[in-house]
């Protein structure tokens, strides 16, 4: 069994990980064990092998297992995860972390589109760019960004927080309800409805927080703009039909 | 004497009738569309236009009350672990708790579980009334998502993502904000009182490619158990109910424009998508095209009233039908009982079709708390299985008549129609010729 690196979720010591080698497992096989897990299993490790792409890596966990996916995977890895820990050891396709309940995703690359995508909980960081949509229609995660973000990323995001350490492309924000938005760096356009708005104590407390819980360092929480709803579409008005 | 020309009669335009009239003069004081629940309510081809041959000479028919004739039909057969069973042909749609008070929902149910069929929940997640009363519960997902999780989705008999419907194909859900009372905006993740605009497309996938992709991650999440519906409104039922094939789907549920909406702009309602009987016969084209008719099963709906209306969607080649305004009026919607207060509004049983203000005096699209006291959800329940059952007893009537032992052997070859619209959409003769306009080059 090949040596794995020994992340913060809680593990055994000295315990050995359990190994699906999707190249050899069916991805099926690999969802149906990790589903089958009885509450307090001692599973608590688990390690994906030759992920080469596939779709649905690890979606529906809902033990508190750590499960290190070694190599890039396709659409929705990690889809509705709720208390599981995905690191995933390279890059991540469409929808990393849909629908997230709690737990957390880890991609060590980069994400394409829709990361986060409707989350309702848990902590999701991607350690390289996201691509557009990023945290769209968010309802309660967190999202930590260590590059950039693409366009149209927060449209119609309803809770949670989203921080971007680089930059964050067209439309930021688009309709947005009640999710917070920090971005380090430049902001190409904001979104309808969508304003800077003022860091209170409060902000950068719950900033530098998200960034301790994310492992970033050498960032300081007031190098962030926080970004969030103006509420001016809350109740439909003629007059701003333009913003529509 | 004087002589008088004789007058004219006051004749009002046929293009300017008065709604419309009413409907200008609406705009221009307020500047804003008009919007309101329900289907498409202009006179349209349907199967009020169709009529059963019945048996004779060659067909001999079946005794009434005496000779079965099966009405049970199975969803899901295709790839799920646990396909639905269900006692009647007959489901009721999704609607969501939100849009209609908690004790409707529980009456949608109560129904559907007396009768032997399923109920879907609607887009606004999944509630415990609904969930405790529902024997066989059918959970959307929607672009909103709003509710979603993998519990919820575990503890559903069957999965329905939602491309769109009848009423608005391609539009978004509106809820305003008089209707979000505590519990609807907690089950939304949103600040109570606002409008909710439920997102036209789905966030995290475009495309049949990609639908294909998440029908997948559903079945991975739910280890492959629950059947995997895919319902489009009645855009192009032939390539939709083709690409929801070849993306995955064990069910196709095809939405006509007569089916109903909590919500929406009235110029979508009256505009955009086709009429229930010309969704059906493309839909089993495109399944026979595939190979994949009765594998894949049919779901029909929009402007399903009675058990003729059942037999005829059968006849036509789907597996099963669905039910939304018709079962809300069992449920006492519209009832004649609250004119009173039907007046005060403006309106008239019977009419009354703004459900997204919240004021219903039947208490069934509300969330006000002693309007909803109205609906008595095990006796409204009691009425939705009444209905259902006779509506069961009415198509098993045709359907003996016709001589066939189930409903589902009912076939085109049963009908003829009324109108040469009817004839060519529903692909079956003119009546009293032979004539299928579009067949044989004519």
């Amino acid at each position: 069994m090949p040596a794995i690196n020994l992340s913060k979720a809680a593990r055994e010591p000295g315990q050995a990980s359990r190994v699906f080698d999707l190249a050899e497992m069916s991805l099926r096989e690999l969802n149906q064990a990790l589903h089958d897990l009885a509450p307090g299993s001692n599973e608590t490790a688990w390690e994906v092998l030759h992920p080469r792409g596939s779709h649905s890596v690890a979606v529906g966990v809902d033990q508190p297992v750590a499960i290190d996916v070694r190599g890039s995977v396709g659409y929705y890895c990690g889809g509705m995860n709720d208390g599981g820990t995905i690191t995933v050891h390279g890059s991540a396709g469409p929808g990393v972390g849909e629908n997230m309940m709690s737990g957390q995703i880890v991609v060590k690359g980069d994400a394409s589109q829709y990361a986060g995508a409707t989350g309702r909980g848990g902590l999701l960081v991607i350690e390289g760019n996201a691509s557009s949509r990023c945290g769209i229609s968010m309802k309660g995660i967190d999202i930590v960004v260590h590059g950039n973000i693409g366009h149209m990323s927060a449209f119609m995001a309803q809770s949670g927080n989203l921080v971007v350490l680089g930059d964050a492309g067209d439309a930021l924000g688009d309709s947005i309800y009640e999710a917070r938005l920090f971005v380090r760096g430049k902001v190409e356009s904001l979104g309808a409805d969508c304003i800077a708005k003022e860091m209170r104590p409060e902000h950068l407390e719950l900033l530098q927080n998200l960034l301790d819980r994310a492992g970033v360092t050498g960032v300081k929480a007031a190098e962030f703009k926080r970004y969030g709803s103006a509420r001016t579409l809350y109740n439909f008005n003629i007059d701003n039909a333009d913003a529509y | 004497m004087t002589y008088r020309n004789p007058p004219t009669t006051p004749r009002k335009s046929a293009t300017f009738d008065d709604y419309t009239l009413s409907e200008i003069r609406r705009a221009a004081a307020t500047g804003i569309y008009d919007i309101r629940g329900a289907g498409a309510k202009r006179k349209l081809p349907h199967f009020d236009d169709l009529l059963f041959l019945g048996a004779s000479i060659s067909r001999y028919p079946l005794e009434g009350y005496r000779e079965r004739c099966d009405t049970s039909v199975v969803l899901g057969s295709r790839y799920a672990k646990k396909p639905i069973e269900l006692k009647i042909p007959i489901t009721i749609a999704g609607m969501s708790f939100g849009s209609l008070s908690g004790p409707a929902k529980e009456a949608l149910g109560r129904g559907a579980t007396l009768s032997g069929t399923s109920t879907t929940t609607g887009d606004g997640g999944m509630t415990e009334e609904e969930r405790g009363h529902s024997k066989t519960l059918v959970y959307q997902y929607l672009p909103s998502r709003y509710g979603m999780n993998p519990r919820d989705l575990r503890r559903a008999d069957a999965i329905e993502v939602v491309v769109g419907q009848g009423a608005k194909p391609g539009g978004g859900g509106m809820l305003l904000g008089q209707k979000i009372s505590d519990r609807v905006a907690e089950m939304r993740t949103l600040p109570k009182g606002i409008d909710q605009r439920s997102a036209s497309r789905h966030p995290d996938w475009t495309g049949p490619d990609d639908l294909e992709i998440k029908i997948l991650e559903l079945r991975e999440i739910t280890d492959w158990e629950k059947p995997i519906y895919v319902k489009v409104g009645g855009a192009r039922p032939y390539y939709d109910t083709a690409l929801a094939v070849k993306s995955g789907a064990d069910v196709v549920v095809v939405d006509g424009m007569q089916g109903g909406t909590a919500a929406t702009q009235e110029v979508f309602i009256e505009n955009v998508g086709q009429p229930t009987l010309a969704c059906i016969r493309p839909a089993v084209q495109a399944l026979q095209d595939l190979g994949m008719h009765r594998k894949v099963q049919l779901i029909v709906s929009g402007g399903i009233r009675n058990g003729a209306d059942v037999a005829k969607a059968l006849a036509l080649g789907v597996d099963a039908v669905s039910i939304g305004t018709a079962a809300l009026v069992a449920l006492g919607d519209n009832d004649p009982r609250w004119e009173a207060e039907y007046n005060e509004l403006g309106t008239t049983a019977g009419a009354y079709d703004d459900w997204h203000e919240g004021r219903d005096p039947a208490g069934i699209t509300t969330q006000d708390p002693e309007l909803m006291k109205r609906v008595d959800p095990i006796a409204a329940g009691r009425r939705l299985a009444n209905y259902l059952k006779v509506m069961t007893l009415e198509a098993q009537t045709i359907a003996r008549a016709c001589g066939k032992n189930s409903l589902h052997n009912l076939e085109p070859e049963d009908l003829v129609a009324l109108t040469i619209e009817a004839a060519a959409m529903a692909g079956v003769p003119l009546t009293g010729t032979n004539w299928i306009p579009g067949k044989n080059g004519f």
